[in-house]
């Protein structure tokens, strides 16, 4: 285990990846600090899943347990979910509606804005016991987080010098969101997978369209999303987040690309499904997108599968697997067949899905064989080296070095040749 | 609701285990005749119901899409190389209406993987529906419960 400040990075535009990123326990612990508690938005929640004046959530950042709640006035507030006392995991349930939160071991009572209201026997009894005259409560309050929510979406930060949630966002990740978040939305559940590889795997693989017509043969022979589809990225200011999107059906195939696809055996034109009804595809938004996925720096994803809307949250659980947690969701004012049909749709994604369980397979045979090798690299050449810019090509691993570059600069790697960040640009 | 005789309980409790040994067996094939047409099969995680946000992980509501799941796997997905083992018990029958009758059964599924590592899966409850078709007692309704909400890596094989 190194202390994760050694790390050679040989290529300037990032298209060497170092493999220890990938299970040295002292990188994660530095991730814990630099990334996710560093100077950027972390999802938390959806304001649907807590509605109500008193409901909260528990989630996280990084593996630090994180509870969201919505005050008496309607505020939402966050907070570590650790007692302040002694330690002690202060919420327990994943979900609930409450007026304070009181720890189990001494009935320790805090507001839902994290302030200490109640300590049992603070004056002790009869003048016996009870906290020195120099203990104030208000000193013991919850460690708190910044809160900013765009669209009904909640991201939490540690940083207080933190940008603004909009200039994190930044424009294309707005638009993307002002269209999935245009009315209002009703919770249908969640889902939970222990994927048994590193955190950035996942991260990586979404930034990364180049597999996606290749690993993902269910979409291919479906059309979902072929390499031929018309589509594209779009990316913000500083490269670490990716809008990836597909028009459906809108192959335009040379009859000799079409051979050629399937003498790769990417796209077989002999299997069919005996009931179709779940790759029917309506076009609800208006921008003819099967697929629009939505990966923000550094934990959480926003997808259209076809008609499924759901948000992804990777939770860290130490450097060899993470926790990817789904919040699935519809639009409130859904006719009953198009609440039908997301519900028939759910079986292309989440824990069993079509097109999702194959990404935790690839992050496993990652995690497998990556050993204790120092000098070994993966390599990120696809849709060219050199300057990161949106592709023109659903062919491209040029956003996976976005998110390393972005990766780099908060955990403060220099990569070999690679000009110094300037520090305007964040 | 009545007494159930022990004729078809053995029946429904053969139905139980012959379908566990069918997936364990790797004869997925044959996992759809299990089902009359017209069914429902769903994975639900418990806690999900819980908290009344009732959102399957998968969603079947006739054979055709149980024959395609078994196609899919066949053909067109890669998942984890494993074998399956589920355990069955504690089944229980009541007559629901004439001829439908609901049973309940607890689950334990191991899978091994290609180390011959065997590691815990899931656990759950089935809450079924069974009807008799010709004789054969077969699932209108599936319904697993899945304790295990935090699914080890992927459900690919049916549970």
């Amino acid at each position: 285990m190194s202390d994760g400040t050694d790390l050679r990075w040989p290529a300037a535009d990032f298209s060497r990846v170092p493999y220890p990123v990938f299970n040295d326990p002292g990188i994660y612990a530095r991730e814990q600090e630099r990334v996710f508690q560093g100077p950027i938005w972390c999802y938390l929640a959806l304001e649907a899943e807590i509605p109500e004046i008193g409901d909260f959530k528990s989630t996280f950042i990084g593996d630090t347990p994180v509870v969201v709640n919505r005050n008496n006035d309607g505020v939402i507030h966050a907070f570590v979910n650790r007692c302040a006392h002694r330690g002690t995991m202060l919420v327990r349930e994943p979900f609930g509606t409450t007026q304070d939160h009181t720890c189990i071991y001494h009935h320790w009572c805090y507001d839902l804005a994290g302030n200490l209201i109640g300590v049992p026997f603070e004056r002790g009894i009869r003048g016996k016991g009870g906290m020195p005259e120099t203990f104030d409560k208000r000193n013991h309050g919850l460690q708190t987080l910044n809160v900013a929510t765009y669209r009904g979406v909640i991201f939490g930060s540690f940083s207080h010098e933190v940008e603004s949630l909009e200039s994190f966002l930044d424009k294309p990740n707005m638009e993307y969101l002002d269209t999935m978040f245009n009315r209002p939305i009703e919770i249908l559940g969640h889902w939970r997978q222990r994927i048994p590889g590193n955190w950035k795997f996942y991260f990586e693989n979404l930034m990364d369209s180049y597999h996606a017509g290749l690993l993902h043969q269910f979409q291919t022979t479906f059309g979902i999303m072929r390499t031929t589809q018309r589509g594209g990225s779009k990316m913000d200011r500083l490269k670490r987040h990716r809008v990836l999107f597909t028009v459906y059906d809108s192959d335009d195939l040379e009859a000799s690309d079409e051979q050629l696809l399937k003498n790769l055996g990417v796209y077989d034109d002999t299997l069919s499904l005996a009931d179709p009804s779940m790759i029917e595809f309506r076009d609800e938004v208006g921008d003819g997108c099967a697929i629009m996925m939505m990966a923000l720096f550094p934990s959480v994803i926003f997808q259209r599968l076809s008609n499924t809307l759901a948000t992804r949250q990777i939770r860290p659980r130490g450097p060899n697997e993470f926790e990817l947690n789904w919040t699935c969701f519809a639009y409130a004012d859904d006719d009953e067949s198009l609440r039908k049909l997301r519900l028939k749709q759910v079986n292309m994604i989440g824990p069993a899905g079509y097109v999702s369980i194959e990404d935790g397979e690839a992050g496993a045979l990652i995690q497998r064989v990556i050993g204790r090798e120092r000098d070994r690299y993966s390599v990120i050449e696809m849709g060219g080296l050199g300057p990161i810019e949106d592709p023109d090509s659903p062919l491209t691993e040029v956003p996976v070095r976005g998110f390393w570059r972005y990766y780099c600069h908060l955990m403060g790697y220099q990569a070999e040749g690679a000009p110094a960040w300037v520090p305007g640009e964040a | 609701m009545g007494h159930v005789n022990s004729d078809i309980v053995d029946r429904i409790v053969d139905l139980e285990h012959d379908y566990a040994h069918c997936i364990d067996d790797d004869r997925l094939e044959g996992w759809p005749d299990f089902f009359v047409e017209d069914c429902l099969y769903q994975i639900i995680p418990r806690e999900n119901l819980i908290r009344k946000t009732p959102l399957p992980i998968i969603y079947c509501d006739n054979k055709n899409m149980l024959r395609d799941r078994v196609v899919i796997l066949r053909k067109a997905l890669i998942y984890n190389i494993h074998y399956d083992r589920h355990v069955v018990g504690n089944v229980r029958v009541r007559e629901e209406d004439a001829g439908i009758f609901e049973v309940w059964a607890s689950f334990i599924a191991l899978q091994t993987d290609t180390e011959g590592e065997t590691s815990f899966f899931a656990s759950g409850k089935y809450e079924d529906k069974v009807v008799f078709v010709d004789g054969d007692a077969k699932f209108k309704h599936k319904i697993v419960i899945l304790d295990t909400a935090a699914v080890p890596n992927m459900i690919s094989t049916p549970l």
